[in-house]
């Protein structure tokens, strides 16, 4: 199991695109959101959370389907399958790579990002740590969205489709926190349902992805 | 004999189905026109709501609906997960683009009502919102099962996006509950309460019974179209399966 | 040990493709399956090695008894030889990777990225795979694709160190591998016959 962790990890840092690109594409989303709403402050302060976790967010998305369709393709899955591993471990060791390329540099990088968009003082905290406990529920879920498309030719926009819809008690519950802890109110709640979500998704879903992942490969 | 599952079979399916479809069409047009007239003509206008309230006769039984029928395809997937008939995964795909236009005439209706009621098209409420979320469940659903090749495939998949699809769906209303609460105070909750609230409750009799024969009608005619639209299926699976025997042969 | 497949029956894409299929290998044989393209050879091979369940009939041996090898070899090309090896002996937990190295000769290229192979060598390198795995059963779907003459007498070298050790193997395959030894068994025979056309649930499938 560490095997395949150390090596899809090694695989993102060669080829490229697994570190940098989802960081850049959070910096981009965080420099046009100003362009669209206007520079005022006030204004960027107020949604700074809500534009933060959708960035996240969409990174996230751009990168699920690379998590099973190289291994797809050069037919690594199908020797995967028949290796000592439950397909089970599989998922969760993809999912779990897949954090550790692209949500991990988010949660480091979002305080940097906050500066830009003048996330107030009060926010920088409960913000990293809802993107903490909230970016590995992206991830398994995504696996699971991956898992369903990865027979597809064009499966892209359709695991947008699929998976957006998913991540949306995630999404509310995490800018949600960040939000209430900036105005001041009590943001335990929502850490609670976003940490449940998130220790929910990790112990179930995997069975959902490997049962979609072995229908596939048949 | 006397077994549910022998209608597991298409053939005793499509005879049988042939066979109540007439009946089941009937009552659903007797049910839907009698009790949409009677609803929009025979009922007095509301004191404060005027004749917009009548809206209620399309929007609550399409809302009912778009909830039932993804109810049915959770149980029509468990079925095929469970039992592996053919007809149930058919069943749940043919149900799928009912319950996404249930869901889409409970948004518009919602829309038309909400314009007056509320001097809005739109507005961020959980009950609406969580409405919008089933739509692009029901638009996901659609577009796996229409993606895939392979009917076995598709079958196992869609039904597996089904199931866990409800577990996010459950939860996406609570979230989304939460989530507007916490901006609006509760306001638009007791708003939501009076627009979709308990009939019994709010209305009163004069309204509630032709909004019962709707809500029957609506329940006819949705049994009606899953009936058509599976024997649809299985028709076009079977065209499938002669095809592919073809390109044996 | 045995690998006994008795009376399978096979899918390809909810299709039935071959019926009936029955063979036996023992320890230390080769079976090489025959048939032209898209007879369903390949669809066999996934069902032996457990990636697909057939509709009926059994595989006699677990599939962590077996190593498969298909059309792709699942080589990641930023990785160099010796790590791709090495990452598949974790994986199967065997350990070295020497033994493959010297099977089919990758000794001298041990550190080129593997994307910089030529289709023969990573054909080379994917059956090396195979060593690695330390599984008694090898399942092999054309493994001779885009090998040169050397590359296939070595190959076939390879296997018989695989049979020698006790170990069986099971080829898919059109050309001759050079193993004079193994079995030949042609699979248009068992090509599925369609059902009825009257039998409607039948047909469905």
């Amino acid at each position: 199991m560490i095997a395949l962790l150390t090596r899809d990890l090694r695989l993102a840092v060669r080829a490229g695109g697994g570190f940098g690109l989802g960081l850049a594409f959070f910096l981009i989303v965080v420099v046009l959101v100003p362009f669209g709403v206007g520079p005022e402050s006030g204004l960027l302060s107020k949604i700074a959370p809500g534009v933060l976790w959708l960035g996240a967010l969409l990174a996230c998305l751009l990168s699920l389907d690379r998590i099973l369709a190289l291994d797809w393709e050069d037919g690594s899955l199908d020797l995967l399958a028949t290796a000592p591993l439950p397909m089970e471990a599989i998922v969760s060791i993809k999912a779990l790579a897949h954090w550790i390329t692209t949500g991990l540099p988010l949660v480091l990088a979002a305080p940097v990002f906050g500066l830009l968009l003048n996330l107030p003082d009060a926010g920088y905290v409960p913000l990293v740590i809802s993107l903490l406990i909230g970016t590995p529920a992206l991830s398994v879920i995504g696996t699971f969205g991956a898992a369903l498309t990865v027979g597809l030719k064009r499966g892209g926009l359709l695991l947008s489709l699929l998976v957006l819809p998913l991540y949306v008690p995630t999404l509310i519950f995490g800018a949600e926190m960040a939000r209430r802890a900036i105005e001041g109110m009590e943001a335990t709640t929502p850490l609670l349902m976003l940490a449940g979500i998130t220790c929910g998704t990790i112990a179930l879903l995997p069975f959902a992805s490997a049962a979609v992942l072995r229908v596939n490969l048949r | 004999m006397g077994s549910i599952w022998e209608y597991a079979n298409p053939k005793k399916f499509i005879a049988t189905t042939d066979r109540l479809l007439p009946w089941v069409s009937a009552l659903a047009l007797v049910a839907l026109v009698g009790g949409l007239i009677w609803g929009f003509f025979f009922t007095p206008d509301d004191y404060k709501q005027g004749s917009t309230v009548k809206i209620i006769y399309l929007h609550v039984p399409s809302a009912l609906m778009a909830i039932n029928a993804w109810m049915m395809m959770l149980v029509a997937s468990l079925i095929w997960i469970v039992r592996r008939h053919h007809v149930s995964a058919l069943a749940a795909r043919a149900a799928a683009p009912i319950g996404a236009v249930m869901t889409l005439i409970a948004l518009i209706t919602g829309a038309i009502w909400g314009q007056p009621m509320w001097g809005t098209w739109w507005e961020w409420d959980p009950r609406l919102t969580s409405f919008l979320i089933l739509f692009l469940f029901y638009l996901g659903y659609m577009a796996l099962w229409a993606a895939i090749e392979n009917d076995d495939t598709a079958a196992d998949l869609t039904s597996i996006l089904c199931l866990v699809g409800s577990v996010f769906a459950i939860l996406s209303r609570y979230a989304v509950n939460f989530w507007n609460q916490g901006l609006h105070q509760g306001s638009s909750v007791m708003r939501a309460g009076a627009m979709m609230g308990d009939t019994e409750e709010r209305v009163s009799n004069v309204y509630a019974v032709p909004l019962f024969v709707c809500i029957a009608g609506f329940i006819l005619l949705f049994i009606a179209l899953v009936f058509l639209r599976t024997q649809t299926e299985i028709r076009a699976r079977r065209m499938r399966a002669l095809l592919a025997r073809e390109r044996m042969n | 040990m045995e690998l006994t497949v008795s009376d399978l029956s096979v899918a390809r894409g909810g299709i039935a493709v071959l019926e009936g299929v029955s063979f036996t290998i023992a320890s230390g044989e080769a079976l090489v399956l025959r048939g032209p393209n898209g007879i369903g050879k390949t669809t066999l091979l996934r069902t032996v090695a457990g990636l697909q369940p057939p509709l009926s009939g059994a595989v006699g041996l677990e599939r962590d008894a077996m190593a498969y090898a298909g059309h792709a070899d699942g080589i990641k090309s930023v990785l160099s030889v010796r790590e791709n090896l090495q990452f598949w002996a974790d994986v199967f937990e065997t350990g070295s990777i020497d033994a493959a190295l010297d099977a089919f000769d990758l000794r001298g290229l041990e550190n080129r990225a593997a994307g910089g192979l030529s289709a023969g060598q990573k054909r080379r390198l994917g059956l090396a795979r195979m060593v690695v795995t330390g599984r008694p059963v090898w399942v092999l779907d054309e493994p001779t694709v885009s090998l040169d003459v050397a590359s296939v007498a070595m190959f076939a070298d390879a296997v018989r160190a695989h049979l020698a050790g006790g170990g069986l193997a099971l080829l898919a395959t059109h050309i001759d591998l050079g193993l004079a030894e193994a079995r030949v068994l042609d699979v248009e025979p068992f090509k599925a016959v369609p059902p009825p056309l009257d039998d409607f649930d039948g047909a469905f499938l």
